[in-house]
């Protein structure tokens, strides 16, 4: 499993690119499941029948990460870009970026601090101060590589540290397609539609289409969540703590979780010795937003891996939080009955 | 119209918790219509069948609160907001639980910053716990707290908290008992999670699928001291809503619903609200798209624990909405 998490987080996809990470994702979930297939957003769709039913629970993980799109070259062969998905400036500086699917290498330049007037130096970096390099001395010679409508991918490696600590780029959400493949080895009563999304990160979007065409009985959306149970934050704003477990939310900005689902969510931890935590944050919003306002609507919850300095290139997350999500999910799918 | 208001308002249902305020609209409907659903978001819909026009008429049974997000190891609660809940509103307000639990909000004042400097995440529930033991036996994280019920009369206006919208329930479970006889197919929607973003709205628009659409819900007010301009004014009818930021009432059923009120001498005032939304911003949008008006109750103090309205206007309201519904609708 953790070598599946390596793999998935070093492939990029940045929203509306999932190119790349998609067929990661298919070659993975090739020979787990009945069908795939892929819809004309860019979803991809892995269903695994059921075995004495039709009824259809529709998992969601988006597989779509925060990144860049460059959206022109200068003179100086600096490229200039715009954010893809919401990402905190103050973390940009000195980070190496891979663009194009050739993944060419840049970093993200600014002028020195000496150079810089005093109120610069007082204020949050800024993205329109941010360049990215790539060695080019020249428009010309950066125009060979690069193109504006280019994406750039964080460029960061997924590396195992600490107790049972990872660090990697985009674990929000490919924590939650790692779950999602790891499900779907398993049959259940009824039909598990696995459902990989693009364009969550900057606004739902696949999920919005996908849940119109699956029309299922039920979702449960995987992701990972933010984590900020960090020096010099009061104990009540921590929205989850690492390694306690698999989150369960009752609200965010974009839904209420179904009750009943949060109710058998939290009896089957407790039967199975399981542990989880309720997430605090209320802020935010995920595929759920969409999912449970389809159509005449679909009952709805989330289950979150708690992953620190998310949207960044160094995200962190405990991995037993990953193997007790996927434990929880399992035993909750095993038990699962649809009404 | 005032017991029945009173009732309304005492019930319990913040959005996504709608339950105790579900079971008491459906008690007081359940004999004067032919159906009754609960849908998947937790919708009520009642239908009286006819063979005319489908109308969808809705009114949100949600309220905002507070929702429980940590309990501290001196008992107190820390809370998020659910809906529209402003600092100065809730400060030193009594917030009553499902349960019965009753507790104040009160907001950390250790920095002498004042109150006008405080944020949600700065105040808490008190419930008068000593411990995180104790707190615990009776309230959980993600318990909803709304503000405690309270009701009064003064001078032909009723005050209570959630009058957004009991008042819009209050007039569609009048309309529905008044109602003699109607060509049309109506479906009387009280819907869920208003507060939040029109959730309920947009799901049972989809599921009825209706010719048209209306939405009973409370609007602002410019008529107080020195208050922001808005031309509505208690008591002088209840509002056709011309636009808010969730809809432009469709040309048509804003022209019905005037021409009805002039033919039945009905006091009505057009209403143009600058921001917020209701129902109808979900329901015009479902589908290919349904023709959407909104009936507003004049209100003041939205989203305040003593929210005001007139007993007139309500009563017109009622009228107005009865005669829309007993005549054709030519849309």
């Amino acid at each position: 499993m953790v070598d599946l998490l390596k793999r998935l987080t070093e492939a990029n996809g940045v929203s509306g690119n999932e190119n790349e990470v998609r067929e990661l994702i298919r070659q993975e979930v090739e020979g787990l499941a009945d069908e795939i297939k892929v819809d004309r957003i860019g979803n991809l769709i892995a269903v695994k029948k059921g075995k004495s039913n039709s009824k259809k629970v529709m998992l969601a993980a988006h597989m779509d990460e925060v990144g860049f799109i460059i959206s022109g070259i200068g003179d100086n062969g600096m490229l200039k870009f715009k954010t893809v998905g919401g990402i905190d400036p103050r973390v940009l500086v000195s980070k190496r970026v891979r663009i194009g699917s050739k993944r060419y290498a840049g970093v993200f330049g600014i002028k020195a601090i000496h150079l810089q007037e005093p109120e610069e130096r007082e204020n949050a970096v800024k993205l329109k101060q941010m360049y990215i390099d790539i060695g080019a001395k020249s428009k010309e010679e950066a125009e060979k590589i690069v193109k504006p409508g280019d994406y750039a991918a964080f460029d960061s490696a997924f590396v195992p540290f600490g107790q049972n600590k990872v660090k990697a780029k985009a674990l929000d959400d490919r924590v939650g397609c790692a779950v999602m493949i790891e499900l779907l080895k398993d049959r259940y009563d009824f039909d598990l539609v696995a459902c990989f999304t693009v364009q969550e990160e900057v606004g739902l979007r696949g999920a919005e289409v996908a849940a119109y065409h699956i029309k299922p009985d039920m979702a449960v959306v995987l992701e990972g969540t933010t984590c900020s149970d960090v020096p010099g934050v009061d104990e009540h704003l921590y929205s989850t703590v690492m390694g306690k477990g698999p989150a369960i939310s009752f609200m965010d900005r974009t839904s209420i979780g179904n009750k009943s689902l949060i109710k058998a969510l939290t009896a089957v931890a407790e039967e199975k010795g399981i542990p989880y935590q309720f997430k605090k944050g209320t802020t935010g919003g995920n595929d759920a937003g969409k999912i449970h306002l389809s159509r005449g609507g679909v009952p709805s919850v989330v289950v979150s891996v708690p992953c620190r300095y998310i949207h960044s290139p160094s995200s962190v997350m405990d991995l037993n939080d990953f193997y007790n999500t996927q434990k929880l999910m399992y035993e909750f799918l095993k038990g699962c009955e649809i009404v | 119209m005032k017991e029945l208001l009173q009732r309304l308002t005492a019930a319990y249902g913040p959005s996504g918790s709608e339950e105790p305020i579900r079971e008491v609209i459906k008690n007081e409907i359940k004999d004067y219509v032919d159906e009754i659903n609960v849908d998947v978001m937790g919708n009520l819909i009642a239908v009286k069948h006819g063979s005319g026009k489908k109308v969808m008429l809705a009114a949100h049974m949600d309220q905002i609160g507070v929702m429980v997000t940590h309990i501290d190891e001196k008992g107190f609660l820390r809370f998020s907001n659910v809906g529209g809940v402003g600092v100065p509103d809730i400060i030193h307000r009594s917030v009553s639980f499902q349960n019965g639990l009753v507790g104040v909000i009160g907001y950390e004042t250790g920095d002498d910053k004042g109150w006008k400097e405080t944020r949600l995440d700065k105040m808490y529930i008190d419930i008068g716990a000593k411990s995180r033991e104790e707190a615990e036996k009776m309230v959980n994280i993600g318990d909803v707290a709304v503000f405690t019920p309270s009701f009064a009369e003064s001078n032909g206006k009723f005050i209570s908290g959630a009058m957004d919208d009991r008042a819009g329930c209050a007039l569609l479970i009048e309309t529905i008992k008044r109602l003699k006889k109607s060509p049309h197919e109506l479906y009387f929607v009280f819907t869920v999670q208003e507060e939040v973003g029109l959730r309920g709205a947009r799901t049972s628009a989809f599921s009825v699928n209706p010719d048209m659409g209306i939405a009973v819900d409370v609007t602002l007010t410019g008529d107080t001291p020195n208050a922001r301009p808005m031309a509505v004014k208690l008591g002088a009818g209840p509002a056709i809503k011309v636009k808010d930021a969730s809809v432009l009432a469709h040309p048509r059923v804003k022209a019905l619903m005037v021409k009805r009120a002039k033919e039945a001498g009905i006091p009505y005032q057009m209403e143009i609200l600058d921001f917020g939304g209701t129902d109808s911003g979900a329901i015009h949008l479902t589908r290919g798209g349904i023709p959407s008006g909104v009936l507003s109750i004049p209100c003041r103090y939205v989203h305040s624990a003593h929210e005001m309205v007139d007993a007139m206007d309500m009563e017109n309201g009622v009228k107005l909405l009865v005669k829309i519904l007993e005549e054709e609708i030519d849309i």
